[in-house]
């Protein structure tokens, strides 16, 4: 998405689109990603209770993922995993 | 044309404010401003305008207040003075920003410490840098002019930034003045009904006063910087449109005796007039002494302040503040910094003076031009000085 110039801005930099902020990855923040290990993983959900970006998902097979778009690296919920499934390793 | 009365400044305030079709005020009282507060909540209780009036618990709340009901798309008022202007003061560029046509009047009184109740500008000045338009008055007449004029500017659809109206504290607001107040029906002819950039509805939703990351923070801050430098023709405009409808005309800078002056003095304010009689006894005297009056000052008319000056030998820059530790006051530094690429530039002397009320008679101003004529080897130029300090 091409950065608007100064003279493109709405007025007040009114935002007159509901919900036009998932279009703002916040993802490109990240320094650090989480990495489940599936093994230790006992699908008790308290990652994504504590993700404050809301973007963990529980998939079929009762795992969980981060949407990547969305997850800043924050390691909120590697610190929250008492069975310590999910590891942060630096982003390259 | 307008009904001739005599009234109090601060009331006659609340009164024109209140011909012009408000849809909300919130103002917390403070000394001196409280008697714009006082009348504005008594016109709104008696029913004699159709408008909200906020009793909100602090300055802080008034300008939030203003700002969540101007973003409505009400036409929205408040007023304050010194530690509720300094209490407000992280939500004016926050004003700015969101391009809320606001309208403040600033009973102008020195902040604290120590705590004083009195006249200065050192309330406004540190507000310089939060993008609103900045007018000064020199009277009551100006006062009343500009609470109405300022809702046209304001509300302009090139302009939609706020303005504040600085009015001296007590020196202004607590006089008993002479007034031509124009009628509601003048009043309903010169400001149009407030047409909003957008309005908070939930109908058709809208974020105000969103983040912003480095990616965009730099443009928005040059579209406010363009907003507010292109607002000055407006501003030209509607003092225009005024002159025309009530006779009294309204300019960025104005001079008293001043095309063939040899010294000039620069005043912001109620000091004006003070000044002009100065003048009056120095040219009696045959002293080519002239007045310039800085009524805009946000923008800033770096044209017309320029044009004003040029063939002044010296100028004598009044502040109402200080910059302390800094080069003067600010009144200065902007007039220096407006000068310093011109070739042809009059020699600069700053007085500091009428801190927290200090009487400023005539014979102050004269005093003034005298001590700069006396300068014959310009050592005092650049440099400035508490006028009248116990030494």
């Amino acid at each position: 998405m091409a950065l608007k110039t100064w003279r493109e801005l709405p007025i007040g930099c009114v935002v007159s689109e509901p919900g036009s902020a998932s279009e703002y990855h916040t993802g490109s923040w990240r320094s650090q990603r989480p990495i489940w290990d599936n093994k230790k993983c006992i699908k008790c959900g308290i990652c994504y209770v504590f993700c404050p970006e809301g973007c963990v998902q529980q998939t079929e097979d009762g795992f969980f993922v981060a949407n990547m778009d969305y997850c800043k690296g924050c390691g909120i919920c590697a610190h929250e995993c008492w069975p310590r499934a999910i590891a942060m390793i630096e982003e390259g | 044309m307008g009904k001739r009365i005599g009234m109090e400044v601060a009331v006659a305030v609340a009164e024109a404010v209140g011909l012009c079709n408000i849809d909300m005020a919130a103002v917390y009282p403070i000394t001196p401003q409280s008697h714009i507060a006082e009348h504005l909540s008594d016109l709104v209780a008696d029913g004699k305008i159709d408008a909200e009036f906020v009793t909100v618990e602090s300055e802080h709340s008034a300008m939030s207040a203003v700002i969540g009901s101007s973003g409505a798309g009400a036409r929205s008022y408040t007023a304050t003075s010194s530690q509720g202007l300094m209490y407000m003061h992280e939500l004016l560029p926050i004003a700015s920003a969101m391009r809320l046509p606001i309208t403040m009047a600033i009973a102008n009184r020195a902040v604290s410490g120590p705590l004083n109740i009195l006249n200065d500008h050192s309330d406004i000045m540190p507000q310089r840098d939060s993008g609103w338009i900045s007018i000064f008055v020199e009277n009551g007449q100006e006062s009343i002019d500009m609470s109405i004029i300022a809702f046209k500017i304001a509300e302009h659809k090139d302009v939609m930034l706020p303005v504040n109206i600085n009015i001296d504290g007590f020196q202004l607001t607590h006089m008993v003045e002479p007034f031509e107040m124009p009628t509601q029906e003048e009043v309903n002819k010169f400001l149009p009904p407030f047409v909003p950039h957008a309005t908070l509805h939930p109908a058709k939703p809208v974020t105000m006063g969103a983040f912003a990351m480095s990616d965009y923070f730099t443009e928005i801050m040059k579209a406010k910087d363009e907003a507010l430098k292109n607002s000055k023709k407006v501003i030209l405009e509607v003092w225009d449109e005024w002159a025309k409808l009530f006779g009294r005309s309204y300019k960025p800078v104005e001079t008293y005796k001043a095309d063939d002056a040899e010294v000039l003095m620069l005043t912001m304010g109620s000091m004006g007039e003070t000044a002009q009689m100065a003048i009056d006894e120095l040219r009696a005297k045959g002293i080519k002494a002239g007045l310039v009056k800085l009524r805009l000052w946000r923008p800033f008319p770096f044209e017309e302040i320029k044009a004003a000056i040029k063939n002044a030998k010296k100028l004598i820059v009044t502040d109402r503040a200080n910059s302390f530790g800094g080069p003067g006051g600010p009144v200065f530094s902007e007039i220096k910094s407006a000068l310093y690429a011109e070739v042809q530039r009059p020699l600069i002397y700053n007085y500091i003076y009428g801190l927290g009320g200090r009487d400023v008679p005539v014979g102050d101003f004269t005093g003034m031009f005298e001590k700069v004529l006396a300068d014959t080897a310009n050592k005092q130029a650049d440099t400035y000085e508490f006028w009248g300090v116990r030494e």
